[in-house]
């Protein structure tokens, strides 16, 4: 009683390495995310960013290293002091729990709207129909999107597609949220709107992972930002010491980069 | 020669008799077309299992079964399965050859239907937490049934026509009872004249259901 002990971070990643053939993507990555903790992942592209997100919720499978989720195991079970993955099935409650947003959306062309976020609810939660109708209702609510419940993704614009991904991904009720470049493939114009929903969240207390290339969002909204290059992070810290004064020449050199860009393109 | 003195003269007659056997040649197509469309649905679906072995063997099935002659198959399960004392009634051995073939059809258009799924639906499926059977049962199959339905309706016009392989089999179908009536009346002009039409009457609807469809579906609003 009264012991002090380190809170279990709500997602931990171990020793984590990913190789697709023989290029190395993520190199022995160790990253702890405590509750309500928003971080931001930035870096070139190719430096392994999104992939690292991948394998936080096993669509990618890690080489070696290990995921936990509050604790537990992803992916993973330990028999007899050896590690034994468990394969897509049992995969599925652990990925209930992590919200994921792509960035190509991938919402369900076949279902509308509603049917869209209702579908995890009714199918992985078994709510009855009308239960998961409300609490996928809820969540348009929450993205701003009650008047298309009943509109088919293919009528929607960029930036509702995503904002309706989102409310798929919180209609779980997810403990962590993974945003995978979100606002990449989106118009100019629409980034603000979903940009917006993912900082209402934030400030709602979301523990999220953001893989961006949006700078002065990352340097908003996260806590922590953290900088990849070549699959290993090279530096991490707050984000007024990550933009400000970064001690690596590497991330030093990729942030004045992507600020001269963000610059010339305000210019022209 | 007289075509059509003789032709209305025994239209009371063939009629009655050709229109018996358009009604068992839609019950042979739908018959075929469900045993097609069930295999289909789980050739593909097995197709798409990640166990090597179990994938081969589906896709073995739809090649092998692809490249033999209706006629080949029909006459192995009616005359040759006679050989092991197995005598399927002549309907049933129709259904069943037409049935494995159009299973084949069937899978391979489905196929199509799995390859234009982006990979982000089953991924998308995958991290709300949908096991793998729901993610095949309510994301995949789903889209991929909807880019399959206009080359089915193809198929199905085709089966129908296929059907009248099945009077060789004597099969009591529209082509069999035209068959019939030609060596009764010895008039076979008349007689395939108006089988021909009844065969149009049948797939025109059909084939105007597949354009329909079809354009439904490059609007994208078949739901």
């Amino acid at each position: 009683m009264g012991q002090l002990l380190d809170p279990v971070p709500r997602v931990r990643v171990e020793d984590l390495t990913k190789s697709f053939g023989p290029h190395t993507v993520v190199r022995n990555v160790n990253l702890a995310v405590a509750q309500g903790e928003r971080i931001a992942i930035i870096g070139p592209s190719g430096a392994g960013k999104s992939t690292l997100l991948r394998c936080i919720n096993w669509l990618e499978r890690p080489d070696s290293g290990h995921v936990y989720l509050d604790g537990e195991l992803i992916g993973e079970s330990l028999r007899d002091g050896r590690y034994v993955a468990i394969g897509e099935r049992g995969l599925a409650p652990a990925r209930a729990r992590i919200g994921m947003v792509f960035q190509h959306f991938n919402l369900f062309p076949h279902l509308d709207v509603l049917g869209n976020v209702a579908l995890g609810p009714r199918l992985v939660l078994r709510l009855d129909k009308q239960a998961a109708q409300e609490r996928a209702q809820a969540q348009l609510e929450r993205v701003g999107l009650t008047s298309k419940l009943h509109a088919y993704p293919e009528k929607l614009s960029g930036g509702q597609r995503q904002r309706v991904a989102i409310a798929r991904a919180l209609a779980m009720e997810p403990t962590v949220m993974l945003f995978d470049e979100a606002t990449s493939s989106l118009d100019p114009e629409l980034v603000g709107e979903v940009l917006a929903v993912i900082r209402k969240l934030a400030q709602d207390g979301m523990t999220m992972l953001l893989v961006t290339h949006e700078m002065q969002f990352a340097q908003d909204v996260a806590d922590r930002v953290v900088f990849m290059d070549e699959g290993l992070i090279l530096e991490e810290g707050p984000p007024s010491t990550i933009f400000r004064s970064p001690s690596n020449p590497r991330t030093r050199a990729f942030l004045r980069a992507v600020l001269d860009r963000e610059r010339t393109s305000e210019i022209s | 020669m007289d075509f059509f003195g003789p032709l209305f003269a025994n239209l009371p007659v063939f009629l009655p008799v050709l229109l018996r056997g358009a009604g068992a040649t839609l019950v042979l197509t739908a018959l075929s077309g469900v045993v097609s469309v069930a295999g289909g649905l789980g050739l593909a679906v097995v197709r798409t299992s990640r166990l090597p072995f179990v994938s081969q063997i589906a896709t073995g099935y739809i090649e092998v079964i692809r490249a033999i002659p209706v006629l080949a198959s029909l006459f192995v399960i009616y005359f040759g399965l006679e050989e092991f004392g197995i005598n399927l009634p002549s309907l049933v051995a129709a259904v069943t050859g037409l049935g494995m073939i159009g299973s084949a059809y069937m899978a391979e258009n489905l196929r199509g239907g799995f390859a234009a799924i982006p990979k982000g639906q089953r991924e998308a499926a995958a991290s709300v937490g949908l096991s793998p059977t729901q993610v095949m049962s309510h994301v995949l199959l789903p889209q991929a049934i909807r880019v399959a339905i206009p080359p089915s309706i193809n198929y199905a016009i085709s089966l129908l026509k296929d059907t009248a392989i099945a009077s060789t089999v004597a099969a009591p179908e529209l082509l069999f009872a035209a068959k019939g009536l030609v060596s009764q009346f010895i008039l076979p002009l008349q007689v395939y004249f108006l089988t021909g039409l009844i065969y149009l009457a049948m797939s025109l609807p059909l084939a105007m259901l597949g354009r329909y469809l079809e354009r439904r579906l490059a609007a994208g609003v078949l739901q």
